[in-house]
């Protein structure tokens, strides 16, 4: 699914999304677009709208103005096509601790109209890939979070996406597990040609070469490569940028 | 064609490797029916003899009569307890595991009630063995009979719990279903009397449980057992699973249902 498809049409692209929730905006006119090999830092603080966006881009509730096309397909009208295309590591953990890894990665490929053997052999693969070839027989409950972490970054490159999205991956790792983390999943957005949209309320997961898009109550205030926005911003530091665009209340360009 | 097969059998296997977990869950399950047996229908056995009624073709023992209305118990119990996993689901996340994966929501949603179906059947067929050994036998043929009867039976509880599990927001409010859902249920229904008998007693209680889909589940699982179709019960039944089946889907569905209204809340 990734291989054949043309490299030109955006991996992710949403466009005047709005949302409101009892009335109330949370989110408005939002605009986003990711390329393969993309990672982008979905930068906001908490109740920015993060997880609001994710839980619309994944379909989770439907109730929106604009539009949201996973590699080209439209979410509403061609659901199946648009969820097969992209993996998904939700905030909270979501694998079953009693059953094995290999158990939880099958069942995902299942879900992904995977045959046993298909299964069973990209299991493997993605587990090597993230450092847990060892780990196919443990029971969930065993691995730490930071392991456990890595299992679902596996899973969802289980299916081959062009867009991996992650709500906030890092929330309860410690420091090392964290850094662990950062990097992985950097150096897999490089190696597989997948997009990648990390949502983090911390700067210090950005990278120099990322693209940074920041929201905050509900708008993104700047979006571009780090430069751009650190230009757009007046500020020294990703760190400074972050501040300043969350704090005022006026719309930089971007 | 095929990747719906992996997708159900993916879905099915999930759910019986976490029941086998569960052992605590399957040893409750069986429990709850086996007092009922044991302790309940022993004790009640002289109190109150079946007189014949179809499809018994003897005059029968109270513990013969209500084997049929445990069945159904165990899953009604089982329908409101994948319910249950589901609201929990929903609150840890997995439930979205299962929602974006590529294929049309209803299906996905057929898919789950199937696998909780499956788990039910494999606790009832266990209850039976162990009724058997008890002494309470029916003809060989209808423990084959009550198969098709079961898989109706269980996807229409479990449609009922999917539903509910829409409308109930969080774990904590789960013992309320329980009191004004599984009991009334239960108890209101020809599991545990026959109809007529009802109606000697109180005829609003007799009302209520003529009105009663799982009286007819009940029934329909009675006389497959004794290798008879209940058409009256079967068509009852059918068509409340596809109402709620139909209400579940649309529960679901993301423009509309609990998922929209939740929305928003996640920050």
């Amino acid at each position: 699914m990734t291989v054949g498809e043309s490299t030109e049409v955006p991996a992710l692209e949403v466009e005047g999304l709005s949302f409101s929730y009892s009335g109330k905006p949370v989110l408005q006119e939002v605009g986003l677009r990711l390329e393969a090999g993309q990672f982008t830092v979905l930068l906001g603080p908490n109740g920015a709208g993060k997880t609001t966006l994710f839980s619309l881009i994944t379909r989770l509730y439907d109730r929106r103005v604009g539009s949201i096309r996973v590699g080209g397909f439209e979410l509403r009208r061609d659901a199946v096509a648009a969820h097969a295309r992209m993996g998904v590591v939700f905030q909270q953990p979501t694998l079953d601790l009693d059953l094995t890894v290999r158990q939880n990665l099958t069942y995902h490929a299942a879900l992904h109209g995977m045959g046993p053997r298909e299964a069973r052999r990209r299991a493997e693969e993605q587990l090597q890939r993230v450092g847990l070839g060892e780990a196919l027989k443990t029971r969930v409950r065993q691995l730490s979070g930071g392991q456990r972490r890595r299992v679902e970054i596996a899973r969802g490159l289980l299916h081959r996406p062009r867009l991996l999205l992650l709500d906030e991956p890092t929330v309860g790792l410690d420091i090392a597990a964290r850094r662990d983390l950062v990097e992985r999943v950097h150096r897999l957005c490089v190696d597989e040609g997948v997009a990648v949209l990390w949502a983090t309320h911390l700067i210090d997961e950005v990278y120099p070469d990322d693209r940074v898009v920041v929201l905050d109550a509900g708008r993104v205030r700047a979006s571009g490569s780090v430069s751009e926005v650190l230009a757009s911003s007046g500020a020294t530091s990703i760190g400074e940028a972050f501040d300043t665009l969350t704090r005022g209340p006026t719309e930089v360009a971007t | 064609m095929n990747r719906y097969l992996h997708c159900l059998r993916g879905v099915v296997s999930r759910e019986l490797l976490r029941f086998l977990h569960q052992r605590t869950r399957f040893v409750a399950a069986l429990v709850r029916p086996l007092i009922w047996l044991f302790v309940f229908a022993a004790g009640f056995r002289m109190a109150l003899g079946v007189a014949m009624t179809d499809p018994y073709k003897t005059y029968i023992l109270y513990e013969v009569y209500i084997i049929p209305g445990l069945v159904g118990m165990i899953q009604l119990f089982n329908g409101m307890q994948s319910s249950l996993s589901m609201v929990y689901d929903r609150e840890m996340g997995s439930m979205r595991v299962l929602l974006v994966s590529p294929f049309p929501r209803w299906y996905l949603l057929l898919c789950k009630l199937l696998a909780g179906t499956m788990v039910s059947i494999v606790q009832v067929y266990v209850f039976l063995t162990i009724a058997w050994f008890y002494g309470i036998k029916a003809p060989p043929m209808g423990y084959l009979w009550i198969l098709p009867a079961l898989v109706v039976t269980g996807f229409m509880v479990g449609a009922l719990g999917m539903l509910l599990s829409t409308f109930v927001k969080q774990l904590e409010n789960f013992a309320g279903v329980m009191n004004f859902v599984i009991f009334p249920m239960f108890f209101l229904s020809s599991a545990l009397y026959p109809l007529w008998r009802i109606r000697e007693g109180s005829y609003l209680v007799y009302q209520i449980a003529s009105l009663n889909p799982f009286t007819y589940a009940v029934e329909m699982i009675r006389f497959a057992l004794y290798e008879q179709l209940n058409v009256d019960a079967v068509l009852i039944v059918a068509a409340t699973t596809l109402v709620l089946l139909a209400l579940a889907i649309l529960g679901y569905n993301p423009a509309r249902g609990m998922m929209a209204r939740k929305g928003g809340g996640g920050e």
